[in-house]
């Protein structure tokens, strides 16, 4: 009887350590599989308590910046499927998307005819946008990211002098609202009243309200534009080009001798992504209702980048999850930090540098984690083959 | 006739031999140059004034053209992370100025100060670099980047009490610009300098500082250790059979950027007169990089020569530029100007096909 109580109990002790030990190996495999989401979620449960938000205002803002950023975040997926990283010349396309944004406000052509006038001007100038771009990325094979990111900040000059310059003389612009008071060149701040929240509003619906709360509302339009282009994607991964996409993307030499044609595929991804960028921008400039003529794109690769990467990407491969994960975890961030930092440190101000500093930090985390595995991956590969070579020598 | 030719011949020869040595964009921007300086006059600026100004912003960048060097020639690429440097040289202004120091004096303690935290921040940012061979420069960009935000918290939190430098009404966080006037502005650039006439002024000390920089640079570059630091660049495999440990040396040469930035961008502030702290560093690092490639640098290779070149021809470009435009046209592009030539010129650099290496 003893004796068959104790062994009961080296059953029961047996058990619960393999359990203890089966948790902290899955802990451990989510870990590394999937480091920057981990970190992010640990660091949300301390914050999002101490932010002091109610659940309701955190997840109606939630909605409306998934409503804002998800069309930003879904233009990288191309570009990382071809192999190229992560596409920071995607500004590229939110600049053409700005462009059209004013030239509509200047015609006031206002709500849905304008909204859609202004995706039918952008697409033209970032199909040529991108062109260039895919030309550019394409001389400078295996340093795409850090190329594309200064094709951005080159082309942000091109812009600007396009905007500061040429629009009034060149470019006619009637309405004196969005001039400058010397008679050309483009205001800070153009009010984009006419399509504000066109799309946003078009199917309206907020739920949980009460007379002292505003509730959730959601964006039923925006998410359906959303719904259909993540079915664009999944389609399009089916289609022949789609399939080379990924074959470029996994090894452009093996492709080449495939037949596929590396460069053209290169430039097709990274045109498609500029054109979906153009738009997405200007779904988010609807969403805010505000264009902040020499600001609006300064981020936009950046923080489309940085959550992407929290969503758990990586350089090379990235789902439509991924995006959605990542805009939900880098926006709560976004949101709860200011008052995070003023009810910990006692000072909003750290609060808002900390979260730039996050998007900046979590990029640089990712790159590294990326850079690094492969870094040890081609070791590995080279100390198999030398140990080939000493076994044949032997 | 045929001697005619003949002699073009030989001259067309001769022209095209040193347009292959100096490349296509320095004669470019130098010929544009040349022209600026030319037009000053009928636009009325004054040509020594110009000169003068020029000279001086050459002073104030080129030691954090410098900078690049080391990490080029150990195949570490651009060393977009420039701004980590800054930030130990500013942490060591700024101590300086806690300290109420003044003068050269206070100049030279804010450069011994920096060094140590450069020292540092290079050791860690090497190790990482260490870690990622073959994408240094991305990661680079980034460290640049999260280290400038980071270091913004920092300013807000560390315990700096000097009136000068913090905001008066909450008594704590440091201000955004931070003037040096009363502390050592143009401590070096004031040393054996002189002015001829109204307009010329010549930063002598400055141009002396960056000298010795080049000079021990370069002696650098033919010990034995640096001799090595060229080989990991040019060719690693080599360098690895003949005993070389690679990563200590890369480790070197990111220390080396490093500490060159720091003091790099103290010498800009004493000669600028203000320190820019939060947001300021951010983007500082690419006019350094796009006037060591104008120079004639590429990702792989960069001499002493391409830095005093680059820095010249860039700052000349971006100081001529404007005021020409600005005195012709009566609006201020400087801006647009300024992104699209460094921009421009980093973009060329990588976009130039550079043979493959093994």
């Amino acid at each position: 009887m003893k004796e068959k109580f104790e062994n009961n109990e080296d059953l029961n002790k047996l058990n619960f350590t393999k359990i203890i030990n089966f948790i902290i190996n899955f802990i451990k495999k989510v870990f590394v599989k999937y480091p920057v989401p981990v970190m992010f979620i640990i660091f949300l449960i301390v914050t999002i308590p101490a932010s002091g938000f109610s659940w309701k205002y955190l997840i109606n803002e939630l909605f409306n910046r998934l409503a804002r950023n998800s069309f930003l975040v879904l233009s990288l997926l191309l570009p990382i499927m071809a192999g190229m990283g992560i596409n920071f010349a995607m500004v590229l396309g939110a600049m053409a998307g700005q462009i059209s944004l004013i030239l509509i406000t200047d015609w006031s052509i206002v709500g849905l005819p304008g909204f859609f006038l202004a995706i039918l001007l952008a697409i033209p100038i970032s199909i040529l946008l991108g062109i260039l771009c895919g030309y550019i990325l394409n001389r400078s094979k295996g340093r795409e990211m850090v190329t594309s990111m200064i094709l951005g900040f080159f082309m942000n000059g091109f812009y600007q002098f396009i905007v500061l310059y040429l629009m009034g003389p060149v470019i006619p612009i009637r309405n004196k609202l969005i001039l400058l008071s010397r008679g050309f060149g483009i205001r800070n701040a153009v009010n984009l009243q006419g399509i504000r929240q066109c799309i946003d509003d078009l199917i309206p619906l907020t739920i949980l309200k009460t007379d002292y709360d505003p509730g959730i509302k959601i964006q039923v339009a925006t998410f359906f534009v959303i719904f259909l282009f993540c079915l664009f994607i999944v389609w399009f991964t089916k289609t022949k080009l789609g399939q080379d996409m990924r074959a470029v993307g996994e090894d452009r030499l093996i492709a080449e001798s495939a037949g596929i044609n590396a460069d053209q595929t290169r430039l097709i991804a990274i045109v498609i992504s500029t054109i979906l960028a153009s738009i997405g921008q200007i779904i988010f400039l609807q969403n805010i209702g505000t264009l902040s003529t020499y600001n609006s794109h300064d981020q936009t690769g950046q923080f489309a980048a940085a959550s992407l990467l929290v969503g758990g990407a990586t350089v090379s491969t990235a789902t439509i999850g991924n995006v959605f994960l990542g805009v939900i975890l880098f926006h709560l961030m976004f949101i709860v930090s200011p008052m995070a930092g003023k009810n910990l440190i006692g000072n909003a101000q750290v609060g808002e540098y900390f979260r730039v500093f996050v998007s900046y930090g979590i990029i640089a985390i990712a790159l590294v984690l990326y850079a690094w595995k492969r870094f040890k991956e081609k070791q590995k590969e080279r100390e198999a083959t030398r140990f080939r070579e000493l076994n044949k020598s032997k | 006739m045929i001697k005619n030719i003949n002699k073009k011949g030989i001259n067309m020869d001769k022209i095209n031999k040193f347009i292959e040595k100096a490349g296509w964009p320095r004669i470019i921007i130098g010929i544009f140059l040349l022209i600026l300086f030319a037009c000053a006059p009928l636009v009325k600026l004054s040509l020594a004034r110009s000169i003068s100004d020029t000279l001086i912003r050459v002073g104030m960048n080129a030691v954090m053209v410098l900078a690049l060097v080391p990490m080029v020639q150990s195949g570490c690429g651009l060393n977009f992370g420039l701004p980590l440097g800054y930030l130990a040289g500013i942490l060591g202004a700024l101590i300086s100025i806690e300290l109420n120091l003044k003068g050269l004096f206070g100049l030279l303690i804010a450069m011994g100060i920096s060094i140590p935290f450069a020292i540092i921040f290079g050791i860690a940012y090497g190790a990482l670099l260490n870690k990622v061979k073959g994408d240094e420069m991305m990661i680079a960009t980034y460290v640049g980047f999260s280290s400038v935000s980071f270091f913004c918290i920092l300013w807000l939190l560390l315990p700096f009490k000097s009136p000068v430098m913090v905001w008066g009404y909450a008594g704590r966080g440091l201000r955004t610009t931070i003037s040096v006037q009363n502390f050592w502005q143009s401590a070096l650039s004031d040393i054996l300098s002189f002015k001829i006439g109204e307009n010329f002024y010549f930063p002598t000390g400055m141009f002396l500082f960056f000298g010795l920089m080049c000079i021990l640079i370069w002696a650098f570059f033919h010990t034995k250790i640096g001799t090595a630091m060229t080989a990991v660049g040019s060719n690693p495999d080599y360098a690895r059979a003949s005993g070389i440990n690679i990563d200590k040396i890369r480790m070197l040469s990111v220390v080396m950027s490093t500490v060159l930035g720091a003091l790099g961008i103290i010498i800009y502030e004493q000669s600028y007169g203000f320190i820019q702290i939060y947001n300021g560093p951010f983007y500082l690092g690419f006019p350094a990089v796009a006037a060591i490639l104008l120079g004639g640098a590429s990702v792989h290779k960069a001499t002493i020569a391409n830095v005093v070149i680059g820095a010249f021809l860039f700052q000349g470009i971006l100081t001529m530029a404007p005021s020409v435009i600005n005195s012709a046209l009566k609006t201020d592009m400087s801006e647009i100007f300024r992104i699209i030539i460094s921009m421009g010129m980093i973009l060329y650099a990588l976009t130039r096909k550079t043979k493959l290496r093994a």
